[in-house]
C-alpha cells in the first residue's frame, strides 16, 4: 500500500510509504493529532487522498470499501441505541441487503459469541460498560468478513484493566482470523504487545520515522509484557518517538 | 421486543432494567415505584389546595359569580351544562387533531428536504420564519375570508401554530447525528436512504416528540382561536358566547374542558413516546 497526501489547508501526511502484507497485524503509533487516524481513514475511504494512491489488494479504497474488504472499529464504539446488541452486529448485512447475497457471512451470534458476549444477545447497547460496547463493536467489524480490519483507537476511552483484557481478546481474534489489522494507537506497550509491525509517526505533517518489526514470540502471553525484550522495543520505540 | 416495551410502559425506566441479565433489586425497585407515588400525591394535593383557597376567597370576599365563580359553581356547571360542552368539544377535536396531523406532517416532510437539500433549506426556512413572525391572530381572520366557516380554517391555523416548533425540532434531530455514525455508515457503503432510516430518523425520533407535546396543546390553542374569529361550533365559539352572556360559570367550565383535552392530548404524546422510543428511557432518564 503506498499512500501520500498533501493536505488542504493542513498538510496532514507527507511521502508516507508503507506496503502491509496480508495476515499483518500492525500498528500505527503517533503522537496525538499527529495523522494517523487520517491515514486509516484513507485507507478506509471515508476521506479522499488531495495526492498518491492507495492500493488494497489491487484496489482502490473505494472498490475494496463497496466489497467490504474493510471493518471499521472506532474509539467510540459507535453503537445505535436503538438497536440490540445483536441488531447492531448483524446491521452491515443490512444495509445493501449484504447478508442475502452472502449467505455464508458469519451470523450475529456466533460473532457475539467470539468475542465472548453469549448472553447478551437482546440487550441494548446502553446497559453493556464501555469494554463490551467495544467488544459489540469488533463483533459488528467482522460481521461482513471483512480481509482488513481498521482499528482507529479502539481501546483509548477504556480502563487499563479493560483494555488490557482486550488486548488479548483481539490477540485471540487475530490468531483465529488471521485478518490484516491496522491499529492505531498512542500507547507503546500495546502496540509492542500486539503488533508483528510497528510504524513511528512524527507529528504533523507525518512520516514513518521507523518501521520495526516485533519479533516476541507467538502467541504472545501477558507474563511476556515483563521480559527484558519487551522492555528494550518499548524502549526503542518511545526514543523514536521522541526523536519525531 | 412488545412484552419489553409493555413492561417499560408499565413502570417506565424500572420495567426496562428487567432486560438486564442481573435484574436490579426488589426494593430499589419498589422504593422508585413509592417515590413516583409521592410525586403523583405532591401534585394533585397542591391542585386540589390552589382550588380551597380559590374557593375560600371568593367566598370570604363576597365575589359576584359574573366577576370569578368559585370552583363548586364551575363544577355545577360541568355537570348542568354537559351537553352544550360536549356537543362544542367534538368540533374543537377534529380541529385540533386535523391541524396537528397536517402541521406535524408537513413540518417533517419540510424537514426531510432540509437535511438531503441545502438550497431547499435555504429557499425555504427564511420563508417559515418569516410566516411564524406574522401574529396569529392576524392570520386567522385571513384564513377565514380564504377557507370559509367550516373546519377548514381553524385546521389551517391550528397547523399553522404547530408548523414551525416540529420543522426546527425536526431539522435539529435529522442532523443531530453522530459524526462518526455517518462515517461507520459510508464504510458500510449505504446509500442516502438507508443512512436516513438506520441513523437519521431513529436520532430525530426524541426531537420530534419533544416537539410533539409542544404542538399537542398548541393546536388546541390554534383551534380555539380559529373558533373565536368566525365560528358557531367549539369550545373557542363557546367561550364566547359565554363571556357575551355573563355566564361566567360556563366560560370557566369550558376552560376546564379545554385544558383537560390538552392534558389528554399531551400525556398521549408521551405515551406514544414511550412506545416510538424505548431506548430513551433505557440510556438517559437514569
Amino acid at each position: 500500500m503506498v499512500f501520500e497526501r498533501d493536505g488542504d489547508p493542513l498538510e496532514v501526511l507527507e511521502g508516507i510509504t508503507l506496503a502491509i502484507p496480508q495476515g499483518e497485524f500492525i500498528s500505527l503509533l503517533g503522537p496525538s493529532g499527529c495523522g494517523k487516524s487520517t491515514l486509516l481513514r484513507l485507507v478506509a475511504d471515508v476521506l479522499q487522498p488531495t495526492e498518491g494512491t492507495i492500493s488494497i489488494m489491487g484496489r482502490t479504497p473505494a472498490a475494496a470499501r463497496l466489497d467490504r474488504a474493510l471493518g471499521m472499529v472506532f474509539q467510540q464504539p459507535v453503537l445505535l441505541p436503538w438497536l440490540s446488541v445483536e441488531e447492531n452486529v448483524g446491521l452491515p448485512l443490512r444495509i445493501g441487503r449484504w447478508g442475502q447475497s452472502h449467505p455464508s457471512a458469519p451470523s450475529p451470534a456466533s460473532l457475539l459469541a467470539l468475542v465472548g458476549l453469549q448472553g447478551f444477545e437482546h440487550v441494548r447497547p446502553a446497559q453493556l460498560s464501555g469494554g463490551m460496547q467495544q467488544r459489540v463493536a469488533i463483533a459488528r467489524a467482522l460481521v461482513s468478513d471483512p480481509s482488513i480490519l481498521l482499528m482507529d483507537e479502539p481501546f483509548g476511552a477504556l480502563d487499563a484493566i479493560t483494555r488490557d483484557r482486550l488486548n488479548e481478546e483481539l490477540l485471540r481474534i487475530w490468531t483465529e482470523t488471521r485478518r490484516t489489522v491496522i491499529f492505531v494507537t498512542h500507547s507503546i506497550p500495546e502496540a509492542v504487545y500486539l503488533s508483528t509491525r510497528v510504524a513511528v509517526f512524527s507529528p504533523r505533517p507525518a512520516r514513518i520515522r521507523r518501521l520495526m518489526a516485533i519479533e516476541l514470540p507467538s502467541p504472545r502471553k501477558p507474563h511476556m509484557r515483563d521480559t527484558a525484550e519487551f522492555t528494550r522495543y518499548t524502549a526503542e520505540l518511545r526514543e523514536a518517538l521522541e526523536d519525531a | 421486543m412488545t412484552s419489553e416495551r409493555a413492561s417499560g410502559i408499565a413502570s417506565g425506566a424500572a420495567g426496562e432494567t428487567s432486560l438486564r441479565p442481573g435484574p436490579r433489586p426488589a426494593r430499589r425497585r419498589a422504593s422508585r415505584r413509592e417515590a413516583a407515588w409521592r410525586g403523583y400525591a405532591i401534585s394533585i394535593g397542591t391542585f386540589l389546595g390552589v382550588l380551597l383557597v380559590w374557593q375560600g376567597i371568593i367566598v370570604i370576599f363576597h365575589v359576584p359569580v359574573f366577576i370569578a365563580p368559585t370552583p363548586l359553581q364551575v363544577l355545577g356547571s360541568l355537570g348542568a351544562d354537559s351537553h352544550t360542552l360536549l356537543i362544542n368539544t367534538w368540533p374543537t377535536l377534529i380541529e385540533t387533531a386535523g391541524g396537528f396531523v397536517l402541521g406535524n406532517l408537513v413540518a417533517i416532510v419540510i424537514a426531510v428536504g432540509f437535511v438531503h437539500n441545502r438550497t431547499f433549506q435555504h429557499s425555504v426556512y427564511p420563508l417559515a420564519v418569516a410566516v411564524r413572525t406574522l401574529p396569529i391572530v392576524a392570520i386567522s381572520p385571513i384564513l377565514v375570508l380564504l377557507l370559509g366557516n367550516g373546519y377548514a380554517p381553524k385546521i389551517a391555523i391550528a397547523a399553522l401554530i404547530t408548523f414551525f416548533p416540529t420543522l426546527v425540532n425536526m431539522t435539529d434531530g435529522l442532523t443531530a447525528v453522530d459524526p462518526q455514525a455517518l462515517e461507520l455508515m459510508h464504510v458500510l457503503s449505504a446509500s442516502r436512504w438507508e443512512v436516513f432510516r438506520h441513523v437519521r430518523w431513529p436520532t430525530s425520533l426524541p426531537y420530534l416528540f419533544s416537539a410533539l407535546r409542544i404542538a399537542s396543546t398548541a393546536s388546541l390553542l390554534g383551534a380555539i382561536v380559529g373558533e373565536w374569529i368566525g365560528s358557531n361550533t367549539g369550545l373557542g365559539y363557546l367561550i364566547v358566547v359565554a363571556t357575551y352572556d355573563y355566564r361566567t360559570p360556563l366560560l370557566y367550565a369550558t376552560m376546564a374542558v379545554a385544558s383537560a383535552v390538552a392534558l389528554v392530548f399531551f400525556y398521549g404524546i408521551s405515551v406514544v413516546e414511550r412506545y416510538a422510543v424505548p431506548w430513551r428511557q433505557v440510556g438517559g432518564a437514569e
